[in-house]
Order: structure tokens, then sequence, then C-alpha cells
């Protein structure tokens, strides 16, 4: 990491544990950027079959820190109530491992890391904006590369939600033999126009402001906080849902009983501020632009001539699909669409709609079915592989 | 399959639901197989372990279904009517579809998808020309309401009601062989009157078909 970049970017400098491989990585653009880092973390133990590892892909603004204390902002692992001892995605049974996506901001080749040239050599900046576009297949393929690096040659699962539902799917798509079971949860195959129109909503917010300097903000020393802020704000109400929000915030004033006309604040304003400000301790303004195109250009039937069924054709991975009744960013109709499409091919597929009033969050949250189910789906592929 | 048409079928009484347990009977070791409306997966559950058969479900209640594939099995919610059309022709041995063919929209279409995408299929449903159904029929002037038949007309989820012998026609219409039936009481008990289609039809408060696709 550049020391220059410490002073400008308020995220600590954490030194991540990751797997460097020099020949690097062909991207789907067509660029060769070399070296690749992958950030990750492990959990469990590989059993000696190395049969027992399960791949949890994170979403947007995830990391690896998928079942620890997250080392920048000392908050709990964003899945520490799905994996560990115990429970559903069980540490003492499965190998778990979760890496940084490409284009990440935690340690893993993307913007915020030294920016290097066709020799692979560093150049002594950051990549900042000169960072190549990236596809949710790049970050497969960088997790497979890290996968192989561990020495596994099929993972028994590989679980994520939202855009690692997207990652999930790519992978059973690209890599059939390497994945035993995949669980895509509250995600789509394909990015839709709402979506993308969220996301540039966010961009432009960046683009827009003054700190942001045309992507060198880095050189500039400052942060472009505001525009990073907003594009989170505009981002979480697309988590929620319109229930959750009234039944968290209904029209309740911060530290109000009625309205003055004098800078009232509601309560869920106040809230979007706060998940605003933390927002931009700990994620990268270039990489939340890279990541968010990345879910744009996703569309997996696309690479099959438009039926998303062909991506599947002849698997053999078991599926476990599974959406939440008033998730409006990633809708039931879209995981019933993947189901279907898995018909379509013939493969083992389990689908269910959790109920839940709290969105597309509910994947993080404690859902008990939704736990339930996913951990059933995991047995069940464990003593189907012999695990 | 080991059964001459029209053959009885033979059953054994275990654990589980008894009309299942006719249905397991059938259907042999490591046979692909669909179970429409299989509710918390009891019958796949079954054939999974018993038989290694490759055995899917589709069920339309969501806490069902959920409990299914929390017990790890491949079920999706769904629904008949809707969700067939999405198999590919032939994908399975035998598709089952028990105490739903009643309940369905388009019945016709449903058996026609079945045996578009199974090589068999077994179907049971409520017989609606059992005796006491013609009798209540015949002396009160009413819907009839027996153990069956138990909900009032106008909230029934069972719209397409049919007897033995309606099942037989349509089955012969539409080119499906019928390589075995059996009417059986409501416990799924098998009943004696295996020899007439006629006195079945008159006696057995469930059929249980077995058909195939011809050709």
């Amino acid at each position: 990491m550049l020391r220059a970049m410490n002073e400008v970017v308020p995220l600590p400098a954490v030194d991540h544990q990751r797997a460097v491989f020099q020949d690097g990585l062909m991207l789907d653009c067509g660029m060769t950027i070399a070296p690749l880092a992958v950030a990750y973390r492990t959990y469990g133990t590989l059993n000696e079959a190395r049969s027992n590892a399960v791949l949890v892909c994170h979403a947007l603004t995830g990391d690896q820190y998928v079942a620890e204390t997250q080392p920048v902002t000392g908050r709990p692992g964003w899945w520490s109530n799905l994996v560990g001892p115990g429970l559903p995605v069980d540490t003492d049974r499965f190998f778990v491992i979760c890496a940084n996506v490409l284009g990440g901001c935690m340690g893993s080749t993307g913007p915020r890391e030294e920016m290097t040239d066709a020799e692979g050599r560093g150049v002594g900046r950051p990549w900042g904006i000169d960072f190549p576009s990236v596809t949710i297949r790049d970050m497969v393929r960088a997790q497979k590369r890290l996968v192989e690096h561990l020495g596994i040659e099929r993972l028994l699962a590989v679980v994520g939600g939202s855009m690692g539902g997207m990652q999930a799917l790519q992978w059973a798509a690209t890599y059939p033999e390497a994945v035993f079971a995949c669980a895509p949860i509250a995600t789509a195959s394909y990015h839709s126009a709402q979506n993308i129109a969220f996301h540039e909503v966010g961009r432009a917010a960046i683009h827009a402001d003054p700190d942001w300097c045309g992507g060198a903000y880095w050189k500039e020393g400052r942060l472009p906080a505001q525009g990073l802020s907003v594009a989170r704000m505009v981002a979480h109400i697309t988590y929620l849902s319109e229930s959750a929000l009234t039944r968290k915030f209904g029209r309740r004033l911060q530290g109000a009983k009625a309205v003055t006309f004098l800078e009232d604040v509601f309560a869920v304003e106040s809230y979007l501020r706060h998940q605003g400000s933390t927002f931009i301790r700990r994620f990268d303004a270039n990489s939340y632009l890279t990541i968010t195109r990345a879910m744009d250009y996703f569309d997996l039937a696309a690479d099959c001539g438009g039926d998303l069924s062909l991506a599947f054709k002849g698997t053999k991975t078991r599926f476990f699909v599974a959406s939440f009744s008033s998730d409006w960013l990633f809708p039931t109709e879209e995981s019933r669409a993947i189901t279907r499409a898995l018909n379509r091919a013939a493969a083992r597929v389990s689908f269910i709609e959790l109920k839940s009033d709290k969105g597309h969050d509910a994947f993080l949250l404690d859902e008990p079915e939704f736990h339930a189910a996913l951990g059933g789906f995991l047995r069940g592929s464990a003593e189907a592989a012999g695990v | 399959m080991g059964m001459k048409p029209k053959e009885p079928i033979r059953y054994v009484a275990k654990n589980m639901r008894l009309d299942l347990r006719l249905i397991a009977e059938m259907i042999p070791d490591g046979a692909r197989v669909l179970d429409i409306g299989c509710g918390d997966g009891e019958l796949i559950e079954h054939l999974t372990r018993e038989k290694g058969a490759d055995a899917r479900g589709i069920e339309i209640d969501m806490a069902e279904a959920t409990r299914a594939v929390a017990a790890g099995l491949a079920v999706i919610h769904g629904d008949a009517d809707a969700d067939l059309a999405h198999y590919p022709d032939a994908a399975f041995d035998y598709v089952v579809l028990s105490r739903t063919l009643q309940a369905v929209e388009r019945p016709r279409e449903v058996l026609r998808q079945m045996l578009r995408i199974g090589t068999h299929a077994i179907v049971s449903f409520p017989n609606f020309g059992h005796w006491q159904i013609r009798w209540k029929l015949l002396s009160t002037g009413r819907m009839p309401d027996t153990d069956t038949w138990n909900r009032p007309w106008y909230e029934t989820p069972n719209i397409h009601p049919c007897t033995l012998l309606d099942f037989m026609v349509l089955c012969e219409q539409d080119g499906y062989a019928v390589d075995g039936w059996l009417a059986v009481d409501e416990h799924g008990r098998r009943a004696p009157w295996r020899r007439s289609i006629r006195l079945a039809n008159l006696f057995g408060e469930q059929a249980l078909f077995l058909l195939r696709r011809k050709g």
C-alpha cells in the first residue's frame, strides 16, 4: 500500500491475508492484470479429501471478513449469524473460504492498490480510475485461482447473496465440475434496468463531487465523501422495503415531538445520513464505481444467446435458490426465472420465497426459516457428496 | 416396471402415509421422479433414501416447501398449472400427482405435461362416483358432504371433480396407456373391488392410476 494513499483514505492500513499470482489474470475486457492479489479469509479445517470447502461470495460492499470482526470497522462479520461453529454454514464441518472481490478495497487487486504496467511492475501510484473494467466472471476467475491455490479441486458449495449470488451462478456456469452445490440467494441472472438506474444515481453522485477530482482524489489528498455517502444512502433505500422503513422510523422526528418547520430531521433521514457517513470510512469510491459497473454488466443468459438454461446445460450441480417476499431490488420473479431455467436444464433445484418485510437486506439478517433451509441444503449436499 | 396392464397393485404397509406407500411401491430403484404437490417431501425423502431415486418435488404451500428444503430435499415452490411447462421432455421416469388433480386449474393440460416430461405418470384423486356421493346428491338434492368432499361448494379447492370412469375416458381420449389402477379407501387401504371398474367406481373413495405414454 502506498504511503500517499494512507493519508487520504481514512481506512486504517490493514495487513490483509492474500494470495498473489504473479502471472496475473486476463480480464473479459481483454486486458491482463498482473500480478493478481486475492485477499481472503478461511474458517474451519480443510479435510484430508479436500472435499468440505464452501466458498462464500460477498455482496457489493461486503468483504472477506464474513465471520469475524471486520478489522476496519470493528463490527462483527457480515454473515456471522450464518457462518460459524454450529451455525447453518457450519465451520466445525466445512472449510469456509471468503475472498475480497477483484476490484474491491480490502486487499484484493483493485483501484486502491498499486497500479502495475504491462510487465507487472509497480508504477508507484494507485490504479484509481485507470483500473480496468471487470466483470462478475473476472471476479469468479480470480476466486478460482485462489481455490486452486488452496489445493481444492471441487468446492462442496458456493454460497452468496445479492452480488454474491451472481458470483455463485457464474461459478456454476463457468466451472460446473468444480461446484457440487450452489446457493444463489436474493439475486438475479442479470442486472435489471431499474437496478442499473439506481447504481447510476450513486455513480453520478460520486462523479459530481468536486473532491472526486476526476477519480484522482488520492493524488489531491481529498476524498469524495459527500458523493460516496449519497451513493450509499440511495443504495441503502433499495436494500430496505417501505414497510420496514415505516416500521422502523415511520414519520418520527429526530429529537422532537412535532414538526416545527425549523431544521426538523426525520428519523429516517438521520438513519440514512449515518449509513452514508460510516460507509465512507470503510469503502473506496473508485472501488464502488468499478464493482457497481461489474454488476450492471452481469447477464448470464446473454452469454448463451439469451437462453439462461443453456448456461446450466447438463449440469450435475445441485441448486438452492431463495428470495425474500419484500425484496424489490432482486424480486422473487428473478429467482423463479432462475429456477425455471434450471428446470429446463433438468438440474436438481430447490426454490423457496421466504416471507420477510425487511426487503433485500433480509438475506443478511436473522431469518430463521432462511437459515434452516440453507443449513438443510448444505447438510443434504454434504451427505450426498460423502462429506 | 414389472406390472402387467390392469393388474392390481400390491402394497405393503409401513410407517408412511398409506397412499404414498402404494405409490412408492410402483416406482423402481434409481428412478428419476417428480412429485407434484409433494407436501413436506415425505415421498421423495423415502424414494431418495430407500430406493436411491433422484426424486424432486413441487409444492404450492410455502411453509411445506420450506420444511422440505430444510430437510435437504430438491423441492421448489410452484404449482402444477404453471411450472410443469418448464421441464424438458422425458426428464423423469415417473411423475406423481397425488390427491391434487381435482384441484388444478387445467387437469387435462397437467396430465399432458406429466406425460410429456415423464414416461410414466402416477395419479391419485378422490372418486366423485363413490356411492355415498351419488346417494347424498340423489336423496338430499344438495352438494355431497362426505369425509373426502368436506368443504362447501363455494370454498372447495376441488374445482374439477371426476369419477374413476371419467378419468378412464380421458386417458383413452388422450392416448395414455393405463398400466395399472386401484381403488382405495380414504386411508389408502386397498379396496377389494379390483376386478370390476364399475364396482370400483361405486365403492372406491380414492383412485390411483399408473399411466404410460403410448409409443
